[in-house]
């Protein structure tokens, strides 16, 4: 039987623009992954709850309002608060590039901003379950 | 203690991380699902199953959310499945259902699962019955199973739930649909939502008549309405669950119930890894391929191919081959065993020493 990769598709916070995390859903899901997509407007507990429930490899956060530097290490907090270690955390979205560095010291394990191609995205997240 | 039954007694203790990775073992036949299952199945069988199932986008997943709050003010605790399609072309998913489900999404009452129907037809998954198990042993008391967007032939539900809720709403073809076979047919309760459309009415009256045509029987399916986006009609829904789920107890239905899906799962374990053990040997030697090669070509037919590989290879499964004098005194030394005398051992038939069938 064939493990798929489980990936969370979540919209943190008050950004209502999800065509974005919808695009990138539809693209891993033709890459072959199961694909929760939450909707709009989740809590971090929200968003790691549903993580936990789903058992999923990825946690993909879609971001535009300008509020990860937030939200996103809330989430990282909690994953690890739930035991959740081994889950890597995307960022996408709205992201300045100089707040990129600090996502990634706070345990995001990539951002794909504007332009990245759902490709690279894809494979990357491949990659991943690879490497485990 | 080993890593499963580590996490069996987690799953039994509630713990919902635990419960979440189980599901995951299961749903992919990974190392220990099956000890998995041996260690968790004496605690389960104590829930109400719900099966919820309808066209798509008759609402479902917000019928099954008001369902869940509805039971949870009742004092249970509520276990969710959504299952939603698989694509046949990539194999992925999108698993959207817990998107309407925002009202659980918090409450430590409530576990939601979206799971992906991998090809199943029927409208479920393959691992539906164990999911529902480790539900169960996990202490939900009400486990409500939703199906992908179903139409007319997707009847499995059936298999699994206690209670079938069978979705409707207007607009969706006259009456002569509504007496047609399929998920008309398998439904306990039916729901019009989306009531605040037109032609409800007409609806209702066509699906109380098509419930008048069928043979007399003790339960009468109730036909309720509701706008599960706006919470009315829930309540109404989940009386009419309980009302049936006493009907069961009470009239032995549930037994019955029991004995059939007993059976159909051992018949699925029994067929599954007797199939998967037919073909894994004769692909080895090419046998299946050129047994496929000879149906192709027409040259041969399926059943005479079938009759072949099942009498060549079941056979080499109900009786595995005696291991040779020396590799079987070796075994045993190494075993530590000194009293066995060495020499072809005659292992009993059936394979796992006398058991009454």
């Amino acid at each position: 039987m064939e493990r798929r990769i489980r990936v969370l598709v979540a919209k943190p916070g008050l950004d209502g623009h999800d065509r974005g995390a919808k695009v990138v859903a539809r693209a891993f899901r033709d890459a072959g992954f199961e694909v929760v997509y939450t909707g709009l407007h989740q809590t971090a507990e929200q968003v790691v709850e549903a993580a936990v429930q789903e058992d999923v490899d990825v946690v993909g956060l879609s971001i535009l309002s300008g509020a990860h530097g937030t939200l996103v290490p809330r989430v990282i907090r909690l994953l690890r608060e739930r035991g959740m270690d081994d889950v890597a955390v995307l960022v996408g979205g709205i992201i300045p590039r100089d707040d990129v560095a600090a996502l990634k010291q706070a345990g995001v394990a990539e951002v794909f901003g504007p332009g990245t191609s759902t490709e690279t995205i894809v494979e990357y997240v491949r990659g991943l379950k690879a490497g485990k | 203690m080993t890593d499963i039954a580590h996490l069996a007694e987690l799953v039994l203790a509630q713990d919902k991380r635990a419960l979440a990775r189980a599901i995951t073992i299961i749903e992919n036949g990974l190392d220990g699902a099956r000890e998995l299952m041996a260690r968790i199945y004496p605690e389960t069988g104590g829930a109400h199953v719900v099966g919820v199932t309808g066209a798509p986008g008759v609402g479902k997943s917000t019928a099954v959310d008001g369902l869940a709050q509805e039971f949870r003010r009742r004092g249970q605790r509520v276990g969710v499945l959504a299952v939603d399609p698989s694509s046949p072309f990539s194999g992925g998913a999108i698993l959207g259902d817990r998107i309407r489900m925002q009202q659980g999404s918090l409450d430590p009452g409530v576990f939601i699962r979206s799971l992906a129907s991998r090809g199943a037809s029927g409208g479920l998954c393959m691992c539906c019955g164990d999911a529902v198990r480790l539900l169960e042993a996990a202490g939900y008391g009400v486990v409500i199973i939703e199906t992908v967007g179903a139409g007319q032939g997707e009847v499995e539900i059936m298999r699994y739930a206690h209670t079938t809720l069978v979705v409707v709403v207007p607009g969706m073809g006259d009456e002569v649909q509504a007496i047609k076979a399929g998920i008309l047919e398998i439904g306990d309760v039916f729901l019009v939502n989306k009531a605040d459309l037109p032609g409800v009415d007409r609806l209702v009256r066509d699906l109380e008549m098509m419930l008048d045509l069928k043979p007399e029987s003790p339960w009468r399916p109730p036909v309720l309405t509701a706008v599960a986006r706006e919470g009315t009609g829930m309540a109404e829904a989940t009386d009419a669950i309980e009302r049936h789920a006493a009907h069961l107890r009470a009239s032995g239905g549930l037994e019955g119930k029991r004995a059939l899906q007993a059976e159909a799962e051992l018949m699925d374990l029994v067929g599954g890894r007797l199939l998967a053990a037919v073909a894994a040997r004769a692909r080895e030697r090419g046998a299946w391929g050129r047994a496929c090669a000879r149906i192709a070509g027409h040259t041969s037919d399926p059943y005479t191919e079938a009759e072949r590989l099942l009498r060549r290879y079941a056979a080499e499964i109900a009786a595995p081959r005696r291991r040779a004098p020396q590799r079987e005194a070796a075994r045993r030394a190494s075993a530590g065993s000194a009293r066995q005398p060495p020499g072809p051992t005659k292992r009993p038939r059936g394979g796992r020493g006398r058991q009454r069938p």
